[in-house]
């Protein structure tokens, strides 16, 4: 099991979900971490619909739990729909990670390790929007130590740039840090909750800097808001 | 373990739960007659009392199915309503990163043991493995943690955490260890009343609260508590519990006795966990059962009355 087989599996495009693995680990993930959705903009916390075009749900991240609690977070319809954009050196570096990344989350795996150039790394997600999959996308490129976000990376900004349609879903994750801190390996049960903001869109004429702020100043506002 | 066994208690039992699938099908009843007569201007009230019956039937069919598969199954129910408890809990507290092996170790290793203890009937180190063995572990799996910033705080509240959820809690199957001379086999049937006079006195604690209710107990701890809903609901789960003492060890008197100190025990549990919930800036501990709130919501009376009422029947009737 090298890196090798990791890039090819995800060349391959389309990845088929196992449904058991899927259904598994939607079992665990309510299990010890709830992962209940709510929404900002309503005064009962339901989700709207958010249709079926591609979007990328953008999220803090804090915890290797986080594209797992997200995933869960979204209704079915959503779910069957959605690739979590995730880390081939954590994700694909065990058997068991590989197969929950590739065959229960449909993950797309992109490799931070330096080896691709900077401008190819997310070229897989770009390949999986314009097949018509939402993403589950974490801006900050690496998990943060504190509960204020770091600086987005600019991959959010190209992706936006490439796909202006594709809306722009915010998202603050709770929570997930304490279930399982950076070193930490056992998930402690907690309640994680995501709560999703309205959809954005670049702006015509927005600059990167303005944008990547713009993006990130709404996932902080959603978790300050409470 | 025999599924179904044909003894005089299983049959006592029975009768049992179909006296509360009857009472359950009358509040159904009302709470659908109820809705009829409101119709159109629908009143929050009615909702969440159908809410409530709702997920009654819910609890009490699990809690059946349970007690049909003996004391392995009922153990392990009450270890998943710990381990939800405990969640509720902890969520709401502020951990830091470096209590996290002390919150694995809560989870994984106190939890699991203490129900494995009373599985094997291991009397002495049930009841000390938490209030001594854990209070000692889990603030040194803190302070390994090297985070001193509120340590003290952080190390009380896992260790109340644990005591109330999976300690206390714990005494409610641990009822089943207990070997009773004058009515042997007869410990599921405690377990039985225990949770029939705690949860009954909530709810018509609820019912009179909401019919005559005007005083309120501790306006700053709980806004639903009353002293008419109190007294009502008090007395009459206290003769709710004294017409079951057929099904117990106990005399008609002793019943009467017990079941009012369960539900004395039962409100004090209600009033300092309200009073817990608030300094943790919440007003329901969680909301996985509908109408209800959390978990830890439904079992705040047993908690506080399960420790004495097992106490008692092993002082005085072991």
């Amino acid at each position: 099991m090298t890196e090798q087989t990791g890039v090819e599996s995800m060349d391959r495009g389309t990845v088929n979900a196992n449904p058991l693995t899927a259904a598994a680990l939607m079992i665990i993930v309510k299990t010890l971490l709830a992962a209940l959705p709510e929404f900002a903009a309503r005064a009962d916390g339901g989700l709207p619909d958010f249709g079926n075009a591609p979007r990328i749900f953008i999220a803090n991240h804090t915890s290797h739990v986080d594209t797992l609690t997200l995933w869960a977070c979204l209704p079915a319809y959503l779910r069957a729909q959605t690739r979590p954009v995730a880390a081939l050196d954590y994700w694909g570096a065990t058997r068991l990670r590989r197969h929950i990344a590739l065959r229960g989350l449909r993950a797309v795996l992109i490799d931070r390790s330096g080896h691709t150039p900077k401008t190819h790394v997310l070229k897989p997600a770009q390949d999986a929007l314009r097949a018509g999959s939402s993403l589950i996308l974490f801006p900050e490129g690496t998990r943060g130590s504190n509960d204020r976000l770091g600086p987005f990376k600019a991959g959010l900004y190209h992706l936006a740039q490439q796909m202006p349609n594709v809306s722009i879903i915010p998202v603050y994750l709770s929570n997930t840090r304490r279930s399982l801190p950076k070193g930490g390996w056992l998930p402690v049960p907690l309640i994680c909750t995501a709560r999703f903001g309205k959809p954005f869109t670049l702006k015509p004429g927005e600059d990167k800097e303005r944008f990547l702020a713009r993006a990130r100043d709404t996932v902080t506002a959603l978790g300050s808001r409470d | 373990m025999h599924l179904f066994p044909q003894t005089p208690h299983f049959a006592i039992m029975a009768w049992l739960f179909a006296g509360l699938v009857l009472l359950l099908t009358l509040a159904s009843g009302v709470g659908y007659a109820l809705n009829r007569r409101h119709g159109a201007q629908r009143s929050a009230v009615v909702d969440n009392l159908n809410a409530r019956i709702r997920a009654w039937w819910w609890m009490v069919g699990i809690l059946g199915l349970a007690f049909a598969f003996g004391q392995d199954v009922t153990l392990a129910l009450f270890a998943v309503a710990s381990f939800f408890s405990l969640r509720e809990f902890i969520s709401l507290t502020p951990t830091r990163p470096g209590d996290h092996a002390a919150l694995v170790a809560a989870f994984y290793v106190m939890l699991p043991a203490q129900y494995l203890l009373i599985a094997s009937h291991w009397y002495g180190l049930f009841v000390i493995l938490i209030p001594v063995y854990g209070f000692l572990l889990l603030p040194l799996l803190s302070a390994i943690g090297k985070d001193t910033q509120s340590f003290l705080e952080r190390a009380a509240k896992i260790q109340w955490a644990v005591m109330i959820t999976v300690y206390c809690l714990s005494y409610a199957p641990a009822l089943l260890m207990l070997k009773i001379p004058s009515d042997p086999g007869g410990d599921a049937l405690l377990l039985f009343f225990l949770i029939f006079v705690v949860q009954v006195s909530d709810v018509l604690q609820y019912v009179f609260g909401k019919m005559f209710g005007k005083t309120l107990i501790a306006p700053t701890l709980s806004p639903s508590k009353t002293v008419e809903g109190f007294i009502g609901g008090a007395l009459s789960a206290t003769v709710l519990g004294t017409c079951l003492w057929w099904a117990t060890p106990f005399r008609p008197w002793q019943a009467g006795l017990i079941a009012g100190i369960i539900v004395v025990m039962g409100f004090c549990g209600g009033l300092v966990l309200s009073a817990v919930k608030r300094s943790l800036g919440a007003k329901d501990w969680g909301s996985m059962i509908e109408g209800h709130g959390g978990a830890l919501d439904r079992l705040d009376s047993v908690v506080f009355s399960a420790p004495v009422f097992f106490h008692l029947v092993r002082f005085f009737w072991t």
